[in-house]
């Protein structure tokens, strides 16, 4: 809080000192960006809120049908297992994520040589495709030709993927080996950042490192706590290649989320209308979420916002 | 201030942008136009999988030698995403100019949005390409009386394969009757081999299953009460028996462990076929070639046997009826220009001939062509290609699969439903319930 107390007149001293060009040049810079979130992210938005009122196969003609696509999904007990399941993702992911980078975050801030060397190796799957990496788990996981066959480990020859339970399970953990490396980056990033003077402070007066972490590293990632957990939980919204090239949302619909039931029933059924419903509901979901979380956080942080972009 | 607001904006426009990005990507192009050589070019979008595969890039190439003033480009998807691409690319006026498909409900969707062209009056021209062609093959590619499809490829039966060795090992014989391969089940399950191999991920793998069920139970006439949009005709009793019978499969744990995370594109059913982890597998002829080709001496080996669905007792369908494509069908997308459609008319017609069918023949493969008996004959592989012909020719009913069959909203309920019955979610009656909303849809 302190930082934006002090960040604030800094600026509008600045400010005071170039009046008219940085008002001019201010606007201009932003104009890229704005560009292609309009053609990008507003022109679609609308499009598929128009759609959400018609009725269209997605290849003839496109009528308009008024609210009967919202009605026809509304009704339709598979919102309520698309929204539950997705929440589910959105949940477990985060229990795991956010303890397992939290802490990779911490151990990776040190300066140690092994630690770098580490860094990098943690990084990996992040450079992978979810596709990519879908398949190859697909063929590890495989009971009759997979890693459990192969070795001959008999536990590890479970119905992974055929299983309600343990898909769910699966995807879980699998989301999570591809994007803690990821969190962990930020939260690294937010470690570096604490001043060291607390920690000399702490030592003094003779407080051990599970009490420094409690009191010092915790508190002051709080921002960065939020923003990670924005990407997670809005991330998890709109989740859909991996499970896509996994499972297809099975078995059964036991792994279909929102995402997924869009695909099919625009994609696969035909049904353009629907899909866009179920669309509108994901944006409204996914930006309810990030108000939430920011309204949690406290409405401004420079910090976070920053990291928002990345 | 201004600089925080700004930032905040784009975030929500990111996480915004999301859903629809991942809906954008599935919408490639593909535009008609011309190749890099700048001659007059048609395009074409193909299957991936062998020895499919080859074949028919083998025949764009004969044509694009045959006929160096123009060219036909092709591009090969897998057939799981090419059903989705090819719909989302019609839709967005960027189809290519052959559209390759199944005919039936998709082919009359596209017809309805006027998106194909009518052959008819071509082929009133050329009538030795129709005279070509088998009947049983023309009827799923025309809507309305009008040809808006030709068949091309291969004709494939659906059939069930059985491994000889494992048959031995286990010292049993290939069931008779329904009757028999219930029997079958405990004995393969004792002896620690699957019963039946199946791709249960893929969905349409286990439909195979409720077509033939449906068929020896009930008859034809089931199904076709569905396809005519007759109110609440999945309830019939005997496809309440057809579903209760396959519920009964899967509780005798007769399909192989982890079916349902099974792909077919995978091939990995397949798989477990010659590698003798599992005895049976219903599937469509298509796969004898990629057996053949993936399953060393599997196939050239004798261990591959393969018989029609066996009858079941009591029940009304005649043991020779079959389910299947009776053939693939290419179209002619409306949008493209005349130049192109002349090019892909002159393609179709390069695939109405000898040269074309022995291609087929060469892998194991039934063509759509007539008069290939002698070169049949000759095949390494007769003995198969006898099996299938005898089929498909002998089948009172030669039924299309349902999912082509029906219309695509249909179609995609049929295949949701059927995984949750393999999955034992919802009951032989809550099937019918759901299915019986989507008839005439």
């Amino acid at each position: 809080m302190s930082a934006i107390a002090s960040g604030a007149p800094a600026g509008s001293a600045r400010r005071a000192a170039a009046p008219h060009t940085r008002d001019r040049v201010l606007p201009l810079l932003a104009l890229p960006a704005l560009l292609f979130f309009v053609a990008f992210g507003v022109v679609p938005l609308i499009g598929v809120l128009v759609l959400s009122f018609t009725t269209w196969d997605g290849i003839g003609e496109i009528t308009f049908s008024g609210l009967t696509s919202w009605r026809e999904v509304l009704a339709d007990p598979q919102l309520a297992h698309g929204l539950w399941v997705t929440f589910q993702v959105m949940a477990l992911s985060w229990l795991v994520q956010t303890p397992a980078s939290l802490l990779l975050g911490v151990f990776l801030a040190g300066h140690q040589r092994y630690r770098a060397v580490l860094a990098v190796i943690f990084f990996i799957p992040l450079l992978l495709s979810s596709a990519a990496i879908a398949v190859a788990y697909q063929a590890l996981l495989d009971p009759n030709f997979g890693l459990g066959a192969g070795l001959g480990i008999d536990l590890l020859v479970q119905d992974w993927l055929g299983d309600p339970k343990l898909a769910m399970g699966v995807i879980v953990f699998i989301v999570s080996w591809q994007f803690i490396p990821f969190h962990a980056l930020i939260y690294q990033g937010g470690v570096r950042q604490i001043p060291r003077s607390m920690y000399e402070a702490a030592q003094i007066d003779g407080a051990g490192r599970v009490r420094q972490f409690f009191s010092i590293t915790l508190p002051q990632l709080k921002y960065t706590i939020i923003t990670s957990s924005t990407l997670m939980v809005v991330g998890s919204v709109t989740f859909f290649d991996l499970i896509f090239v996994l499972t297809q949302g099975g078995p059964g619909d036991a792994t279909r989320v929102l995402a997924l039931d869009m695909y099919k029933r625009g994609f696969q059924a035909n049904l353009m209308g629907p899909a866009s419903v179920i669309a509108v509901i994901i944006v409204l979901i996914g930006l309810g979420l990030a108000l939430l979380l920011r309204r949690i956080g406290g409405a401004s942080n420079p910090a976070a916002s920053q990291l928002d972009g990345a | 201030m201004e600089f925080r607001t700004t930032t905040r904006r784009t975030f929500l426009g990111l996480s915004l942008s999301l859903p629809l990005g991942v809906a954008l990507s599935a919408c490639g192009s593909d535009g008609p136009g011309r190749s890099s050589s700048g001659k007059p070019t048609a395009t074409i979008w193909y299957l991936t999988g062998q020895p499919a595969e080859d074949v028919r890039k083998g025949s764009v190439e004969r044509f694009n030698k045959a006929n160096p003033d123009v060219a036909v480009e092709v591009t090969l998807f897998e057939n799981d995403a090419y059903k989705t691409k090819i719909k989302t690319a019609i839709g967005a006026g960027q189809a290519p100019t052959i559209i390759f498909g199944w005919g039936g409900g998709t082919l009359r969707s596209y017809v309805q949005a006027g998106q194909v062209d009518d052959l008819t009056p071509w082929l009133d021209q050329n009538p030795q390409i129709k005279d070509k062609l088998l009947e049983s093959t023309l009827p799923a590619g025309m809507v309305d009386d009008k040809i808006y499809a030709l068949p091309t490829d291969r004709i494939q039966p659906v059939v069930l394969f059985y491994n000889k060795r494992v048959f031995g090992k286990v010292g049993v014989e290939p069931p008779q009757t329904w009757g028999d391969v219930l029997e079958l089940v405990p004995k393969f399950n004792a002896a620690g081999v699957a019963p039946f191999s199946l791709a249960g991920q893929s969905r349409w793998t286990n439909m195979m299953w409720l077509e033939f069920l449906f068929d020896r139970i009930g008859g034809p006439e089931v199904f076709e009460a569905v396809y005519n949009g007759e109110k609440n005709a999945w309830s019939h009793p005997d496809a309440i028996k057809a579903l209760t019978e396959v519920q009964k499969l899967v509780e005798m744990n007769a399909f192989v462990k982890g079916f349902s995370s099974i792909v077919a594109d995978q091939d990995a059913d397949q798989a477990l076929l010659y590698t003798d982890k599992a005895a049976m597998m219903l599937h469509g002829s298509w796969t004898y070639g990629t057996m053949k080709v993936n399953g060393g001496d599997f196939v050239s080996g004798g261990h591959l046997g393969y018989m029609n669905f066996p009858p079941v007792d009591g029940g009304k369908g005649d043991p020779s009826n079959t389910f299947g494509n009776p053939a693939q069908y290419l179209s002619i997308y409306s949008k493209a220009t005349p130049e192109q459609k002349e090019i892909a008319k002159r393609y179709l017609a390069s695939l109405v001939t000898d040269e074309e069918a022995k291609a087929w023949i060469d892998v194991g493969s039934l063509p759509v062509l007539k008069g290939t008996e002698s070169l049949l004959e000759q095949s390494p592989d007769a003995d198969f290609l006898k099996f299938t012909y005898d089929i498909a020719n002998n089948a009172k009913h030669f039924s299309q699969s349902w999912d082509q069959a029906l219309s695509p909203t249909a179609a995609e309920a049929l295949l949701d439903n059927i995984a949750k019955l393999f999955q034992l979610s919802i009951s032989p009656q809550q099937f019918a319930d759901n299915m019986n909303q989507f008839i005439g849809k």
